[in-house]
């Protein structure tokens, strides 16, 4: 072979190396490309249901909405007894759910961390963390209202609870497993029982993480609606008796949104946009809650 | 504690008797203001919540399939292979909203993975330092946002985009094909499986995002880096180093979103045109899922079969996501062990 030759096939090679890496830039960039698209895809449809929630939303609501009651079709009113109804079920559902939520999580986080109840109740918990809404629902009027013959605010509050639990549970046990062991046994150094480590040094100093977890929580069962369609059912009019069954934003928007009468329908729209910024809201103070630590 | 202590000051008491000395007792020991009692409680009352965990599940397995007894002694399994939904007939069984929700669900996952899994790879690779945490939040808000509202949107917003801008052309194209005509039959109103199927794979992209971004991260920096030290791609090094160490999570992450489309609820419910029959297989028939079936029917069902026959459905939707979840679960579990295996 004389030297051109070999010069000759050196360039070939190089050129196909050449060829190669530049085949693998463009697959590399197509790939890229792609992926900016698909972030991009995402975002778009969180601006779109964004902008449409707030532009539709805005328009139907008025003063009325807030201090007046859901009216029958094509006449005046607003959706007053439906936020109340929301609110007191979820505070309840609330005030039911953390103590329950926040003890099994310090069950898992302090008190028994390997064992087969700890592993068992932590795989389970992450499964009814996902479970269907619906089902939760229809296991409390199996078990509440079937049992009482009558839907119920209460038996709304119960299976909002019973959703709360997971997501507690879940945060409060995450929480507690980042304190430093050694402020821990700083405090039983100090001959401090049990429980007063946990309640006054390890709970307090997971506090945040905790309030986020009950923010979280209560953003989640605000906009829960399949739950409460057999428990706590829907009211036309105001009621601040737990027993008898009682209006929610979410099942009066389901109500509002499939019906065919346009003041329904602006109603639902104005009942959408405050539970959107009651929901982001939540979720944006829990996420400022956790980052400022 | 107490009872061993006490054992050994008696113990101790009688040595001392037998060498024949009298001695006062020792004084007794200071109680602490809240004693082991206190402590005692506090550990039942946080193994009770834990157990309460459990049962939870147990019961809810337990009242449905009580419930569902009068459908299930009825038509035993055959209730999941027939089409007759007949609540005037009493005639019941669940082929067709079993269809109608692991169809919208298949329809979500085909357009959610290859979205998630490309916002997973622009959070993890591509993204600017301070863009990532912005970007990571938006998804994770997509996720926050009540059901209700993307059911809503969907219905009155989404679909008479879906069905001007893409039904009718899409009839307009293919409708004289055969077979692929027959998918793009029906009324092109925008209601039906293809939107349900849409509406749920917006719902679950941000979760399956999220858990892929996570599992991403995992992959040690060190691998990453050799790879690209050897010369690879970004594109090379995902698919070469990342995928294959995160594929269980990857997997898991996806089955995760499955999970929750399959019980989706609300968003499905506005858009799925709740039709209780199945002569087509076009996409844009009106369907049922069981999820719409539950939301829609369960309250005005009066007592007995019709009643029991939902419960039965809601039954085989509890059934099929906790097989579904614990799946996902279990390959996430795997991803974590190895990783500890290997650091």
């Amino acid at each position: 072979m004389t030297t051109g030759d070999s010069l000759l096939l050196a360039a070939a090679t190089e050129e196909a190396r050449l060829g190669k890496y530049a085949q693998r830039k463009l697959v590399n960039r197509v790939v890229l490309t792609l992926a900016l698209a698909a972030m991009s895809f995402g975002l778009f449809w969180l601006f779109w249901i964004l902008i449409e929630t707030v532009r539709l939303g805005f328009a139907g609501l008025t003063f009325a909405t807030l201090t007046q009651m859901t009216p029958p079709p094509n006449d005046a009113g607003g959706l007053a007894n439906a936020i109340y109804g929301s609110f007191l079920m979820v505070m309840l559902a609330t005030f039911v759910g953390t103590p329950i939520g926040v003890m099994a999580g310090i069950y898992l986080a302090e008190f028994d961390t390997k064992g087969w109840l700890a592993v068992t109740t932590r795989f389970v918990n992450d499964i009814l963390l996902s479970a269907p809404s619906i089902v939760i629902g229809l296991f409390v009027y199996a078990v509440v209202v079937a049992r009482f013959k009558s839907f119920s605010g209460w038996a709304g509050v119960i299976a909002l609870a019973l959703i709360v639990i997971p997501v507690v549970i879940r945060t409060t046990e995450n929480m507690l497993q980042l304190i430093p062991a050694g402020l821990r046994e700083a405090a039983y150094a100090l001959g401090a029982p049990k429980w007063k480590v946990i309640l006054s040094i390890t709970l307090k100093a997971a506090r945040a993480g905790v309030v986020t977890g009950v923010m979280l929580a209560v953003a989640r069962i605000a906009g829960e609606t399949a739950p409460l369609l057999f428990t706590a059912l829907s009211n036309q009019f105001w009621t601040s008796s737990l027993s008898e069954p009682m209006a929610s934003l979410p099942v009066t928007i389901f109500k509002f949104a499939m019906s065919p009468y346009e003041n329904w329908q602006n109603l639902a729209w104005a009942g959408v946009l405050l539970i959107t910024l009651a929901v982001l809201g939540l979720n944006i103070a829990a996420r400022v809650l956790t980052r400022a630590r | 504690m107490s009872t061993t202590l006490s054992a050994n000051q008696i113990s101790l008491d009688q040595s001392i008797d037998s060498l024949g000395r009298v001695m006062s007792s020792p004084p007794p020991i200071k109680r602490a203001r809240s004693g082991p009692m206190a402590d005692r409680i506090f550990g039942w009352l946080a193994k009770g919540a834990a157990l309460f965990t459990l049962a939870m599940l147990i019961a809810i397995l337990a009242s449905l399939t009580i419930s569902a007894w009068p459908a299930i002694q009825k038509y035993g399994l055959g209730f999941l292979v027939s089409t007759q939904w007949d609540p005037v007939k009493e005639e019941f069984g669940g082929l067709v909203m079993i269809y109608g929700t692991l169809i919208t669900s298949f329809i979500a996952l085909l357009i959610a993975v290859p979205v998630s899994f490309g916002i997973a790879l622009f959070l993890t690779e591509l993204s600017p330092a301070w863009l990532k945490r912005p970007l990571g939040t938006a998804i994770e808000l997509l996720a926050a946002v009540p059901s209700i509202v993307y059911g809503m949107w969907g219905l009155l917003v989404f679909s008479p985009v879906l069905s001007t801008y893409v039904q009718q052309p899409l009839q307009a194209a293919f409708g004289g094909v055969p077979y692929i005509g027959a998918l793009f039959a029906g009324p092109p109103v925008g209601i039906g499986i293809l939107s349900a199927g849409i509406i749920l794979a917006i719902m679950v992209i941000p979760f399956i995002a999220a858990v892929m971004r996570d599992v991403f991260e995992v992959t040690p920096p060190l691998l990453k880096e050799s790879a690209y030290g050897l010369g690879a791609t970004t594109w090379e090094v995902v698919s070469q180093v990342v995928l294959p160490y995160t594929k269980a999570g990857v997997v898991g992450g996806i089955m995760l979103g499955l999970g929750r489309a399959i019980g989706e609820t609300m968003a499905v419910t506005f858009v799925i045109g709740n039709f209780n029959q199945l002569d087509y297989v076009s996409l844009f028939q009106a369907a049922n899922s069981i999820t719409s079936a539950l939301a829609n029917e369960f309250a005005e069902a009066g007592e007995g079969l019709h009643q029991a026959a939902l419960m039965y459905l809601g039954l085989v939707l509890f059934f099929i996501t906790l097989v579904v979840l614990s799946l996902s679960k279990l390959l996430l579990a795997q991803l974590k062990k190895s990783e500890g295996a290997k650091t």
